[in-house]
């Protein structure tokens, strides 16, 4: 059999780097959730807040656990399949990888076995001190490796010296044009995620019966999240897409779907974007609206993925991506908002909008990937922005090994993420029976 | 500069994996030992490593990092040639990575599976990481000889793990379990000897290089005293094991430790050895770790942030040993 490589490899990174994401985007804010819980149980002495702790701290361990195992397999990743990357951005890249290592993942991998098994051996202080280095451990690994996949999409501070770059300005490769908007949307997309993964899981127990007060107080916790950043995660996404406008036009041609530069460009709310054609098929569309949203004028133009020659990124991946991304976080809105409005209100929620919480539990790893797709597909045919071809950094490695791990990462996978889901689930049973036991012997 | 931040660097890199062996070593150990204890017993094995194994790891992702990012071109080879071998550890380090928490949260009725699946991914990864080894001493040659040799390696380096993850055992359980990882670490005792002794006299076997690095005078009289220490160490652990089996528990526990530090001992021999044997290589016979170097600019840049970072590293870390001194207790999140 004939297998492509680059193709191969394209197919594993994304596999691996999907599977990987998914618990980071839920180790990062779950950090600061439980450090709250924390301190409000400190405050208030209320130690509904202190079960609230106790449950969440077993998702997160499971979370962190599976986190690191598919991290470590990234690690590993870059060399083998993309050994042009570091030839050519080494110096850049080099640096950023070592300073996550070593500020974030030793900080948070061994302050965690404190945080996790030490409370009776370090007293209150120093295990809540633990807690927040762990979850501040997180966020900067986030903000490290943000920081490099911003630079691949916005690269500065460099120049090339023989086909390798070179850095001329470290606070210009740091803080390069889309670092602001990449970090503080993805640590949104990050809080979300755990909002509606607390909320769904505890309006399931609450669903079942168990009208603890750990349940209660994380359920309030999380609609409040969920009510005050899902708003903010679209304004900013809004802004994000216009600095997006500026250095990666033809990443928001393809995202808008729209093929041929024009005035007044419409906005595409559905269509089957055709690479032959370079048309939409069966599109609906508001007239002039992409338009005023990118550029503020109705009839402002917007250049088109004609424009570009072949250096365009595929069109409908990242059109759908970028559509499923929306449609998720409009969502949120909605249910966010009315959940917070209702439990707030009257302490309990209508069954309509308690099942449709229980459904969003796990929206957030949606949202999240299909940005990422939106991002990296985006970049296309780029690895970085206008440095270096994603083609001319594949590995050599013989095609035939490259899909026999690949299937295997691939099985292994599937298995892990169910069990995830369903050990979350059998968890929160588990919990709950024990919460309406002691209630029925009081 | 040019000189010496390559040197620095492999030293850095050495000192990472050399970390990683000795500490993922122990829990790598402890998993596959993890079949012979009662449920009883499986639980204290996995709490003596509970709050340790995270932080264990990621010394191996520094020691690749910094492969990574020191000495890039190395990194594509080694890891290219190595491509099976890092895929069957990494299945190995997953699996027994979600096991570990699996096993107690997932069902009941599940719990023998994901005590299984630790053993299993503990001895995937070890197994792996000794091919691993072997194929990298043997400079990736081709052929049935080098990948027996790399076999044997794998073997090998699963014995040492066990040996190090009973002297763990010794150290932080008591009472039953305690005289049972004795008599474990007496059993593999044998086979750790065997396979050191194996590796020493396959490598220079293999290579003609390495041969004439060890057996050249006048060092040949220096480099005699790591087989002798080395012996040395062996033979003080088959005294002292058996003996300290016999003692009254307060005085096992007095010399508990030291079953753990002499085989320390061992590790680092056969890792001087070996970081001797290979010196200036970083692909044997191929590439020098000069020639593999990334740039200086780039190197600078971490090599700082390296030397204030790691110490505070290392404070951190005994912290948490401290914290967690003693014999090993319940995993409670409370
Ligand atoms: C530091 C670098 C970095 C970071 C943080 C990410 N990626 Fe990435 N991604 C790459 C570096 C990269 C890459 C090395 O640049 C790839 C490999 C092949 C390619 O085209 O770009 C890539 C490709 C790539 C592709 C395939 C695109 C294609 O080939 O058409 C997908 C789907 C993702 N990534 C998804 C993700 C997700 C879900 C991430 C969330 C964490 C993510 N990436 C973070
Ligand atoms: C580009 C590819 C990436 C690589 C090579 C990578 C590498 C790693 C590694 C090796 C670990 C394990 C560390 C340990 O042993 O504790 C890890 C964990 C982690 N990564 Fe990544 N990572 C990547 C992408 C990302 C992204 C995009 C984010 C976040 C936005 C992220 C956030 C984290 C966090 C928070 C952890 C620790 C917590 C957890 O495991 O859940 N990583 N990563
Ligand atoms: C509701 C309105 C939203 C808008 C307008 C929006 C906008 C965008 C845009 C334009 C990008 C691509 C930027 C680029 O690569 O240049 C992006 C990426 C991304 N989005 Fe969104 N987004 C929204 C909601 C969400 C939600 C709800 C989540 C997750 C919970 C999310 C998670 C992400 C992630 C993880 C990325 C990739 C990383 C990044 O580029 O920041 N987004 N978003």
């Amino acid at each position: 059999m004939d297998f492509d490589v680059l193709t191969l490899s394209r197919i594993q990174f994304a596999a691996n780097i999907t599977f990987h994401i998914l618990f980071p985007t839920i180790s990062i804010a779950l950090g600061w959730v439980l450090l709250w819980f924390k301190t409000a149980y400190r405050r208030s002495g209320d130690a509904a807040w202190l079960d609230a702790y106790y449950f969440w701290v077993k998702v997160f361990a499971l979370t962190f656990a599976l986190g690191v195992v598919s991290g470590i397999t990234m690690s590993f990743q870059f060399g083998t399949n993309w050994p042009g990357y570091m030839q050519t951005v080494g110096d850049i890249a080099g640096p950023l990888l070592a300073y996550e290592v070593l500020t974030a993942f030793f900080l948070e991998a061994t302050f965690l076995g404190i945080m996790l098994f030490g409370r009776q051996k370090v007293g209150e202080r120093m295990h809540t001190f633990a807690t927040f280095l762990v979850a501040f451990g997180t966020t900067v690994s986030a903000f490290w490796i943000i920081v490099l996949n911003s630079w691949m999409q916005t690269p500065a501070g460099f120049e090339m010296v023989d086909g390798r770059a070179v850095v001329t300005d470290w606070l210009a490769v740091i803080f390069n044009p889309s670092m602001p908007y990449r970090l503080s949307h993805m640590l949104l997309a990050s809080a979300l995620t755990v909002a509606f993964l607390v909320a769904g899981v505890s309006t399931w127990r609450w669903r079942r019966g168990d009208r603890s007060g750990g349940v209660a107080n994380a359920l309030k916790t999380a609609l409040i999240i969920a009510a005050v950043l899902a708003p903010l995660q679209a304004f900013l996404g809004d802004l994000h897409g216009l600095n997006t406008l500026k250095h990666q036009p033809a990443k928001i041609a393809a995202i808008e779907g729209i093929w041929h530069t024009e005035r007044g460009a419409p906005l595409q709310l559905f269509a089957l974007p055709n690479a032959e054609t370079r048309t939409n098929d069966y599109s609906i569309a508001i007239p002039k609206l992409a338009s005023l949203i990118l550029t503020h004028e109705l009839d402002g133009e917007l250049k088109g993925i004609s424009a570009f020659g072949d250096d365009h990124p595929p069109v409908a991946k990242v059109f759908w991506s970028f559509r499923v991304m929306v449609g998720v976080g409009l969502a949120m809105l909605l249910i966010g908002v009315l959940g917070a409005w209702q439990f707030c209100r009257r302490g309990t929620l209508a069954p309509w909008l308690s099942r449709a919480l229980v459904w969003m539990s796990f929206s957030g790893w949606i949202a999240t990937v299909a940005g990422w797709y939106v991002a990296e597909i985006g970049r296309q045919p780029w690895l970085v922005q206008g440095v270096l071809r994603t083609a001319d950094a594949v590995t050599k490695v013989p095609g035939g090994m490259v899909a026999s791990t690949l299937v295997m990462y691939l099985l292994l996978y599937v298995v892990l993420l169910a069990t995830y889901v369903s050990v979350v689930f059998h968890m929160a049973g588990k919990a709950s029976k024990a919460a309406l036991q002691s209630a029925q012997g009081e | 500069m040019e000189f010496w931040l390559p040197v620095i660097f492999a030293a850095l890199m050495a000192l990472a994996m050399l970390i990683y062996v000795i500490l993922d070593g122990y829990d790598l150990g402890v998993g596959l030992l993890l079949p012979l204890g009662n449920a009883e017993e499986k639980d204290t094995m996995i709490a003596s490593i509970g709050p340790f194994w995270d932080a264990n790891e990621t010394w191996l992702v520094l020691g690749v990092g910094l492969l990574l990012v020191a000495f890039p071109l190395a990194h594509g080879i080694i890891l290219g040639e190595l491509y099976l071998p890092v895929a069957v550890m990494l299945l190995g380090l997953i699996l027994r990575g979600v096991a570990f928490d699996f096993r107690v949260k997932a069902r009941d009725e599940h719990q023998y599976a994901w005590n299984m699946a630790f053993a299993a991914g503990s001895l995937l990864a070890a197994l792996a990481q000794g091919v691993m080894l072997g194929r990298f001493i043997t400079g990736f040659a081709p052929g049935a000889m080098p990948w027996g040799m790399a076999l044997i390696s794998g073997l090998a380096l699963a014995g040492g793990y066990i040996l190090l993850g009973a002297c763990w055992l010794i150290l932080k359980t008591d009472g039953a379990l305690q005289l049972r990882a004795i008599a474990w670490a007496r059993s593999s005792l044998y086979a750790a000897a065997a396979a050191v002794v194996l590796v020493s006299i396959a490598t220079p076997l293999a290579s003609a290089r390495i041969a004439e690095r060890w057996f050249a005078l006048p060092t040949v009289f220096l480099l005699a005293l790591v087989p002798v220490v080395t012996a040395a160490l062996f033979a003080a652990l088959w005294l002292l094991l058996p003996r300290l089996a016999r003692r009254e528990p307060a005085a096992r526990e007095r010399l508990s430790l030291v079953p753990f530090l002499l085989v320390v001992g061992i590790v680092l021999l056969a890792f001087y050895g070996l970081s001797y044997s290979v010196f200036p290589y970083l692909v044997i016979d191929r590439l020098t770790l000069w020639q593999a170097a990334a740039s200086t600019a780039a190197l600078q840049v971490i090599f700082y942030g390296a030397l204030i970072v790691l110490p505070v590293i290392a404070a951190y870390t005994v912290f948490a040993y401290r914290v967690f001194r003693g014999k090993a207790s319940e995993l409670r999140y409370d």
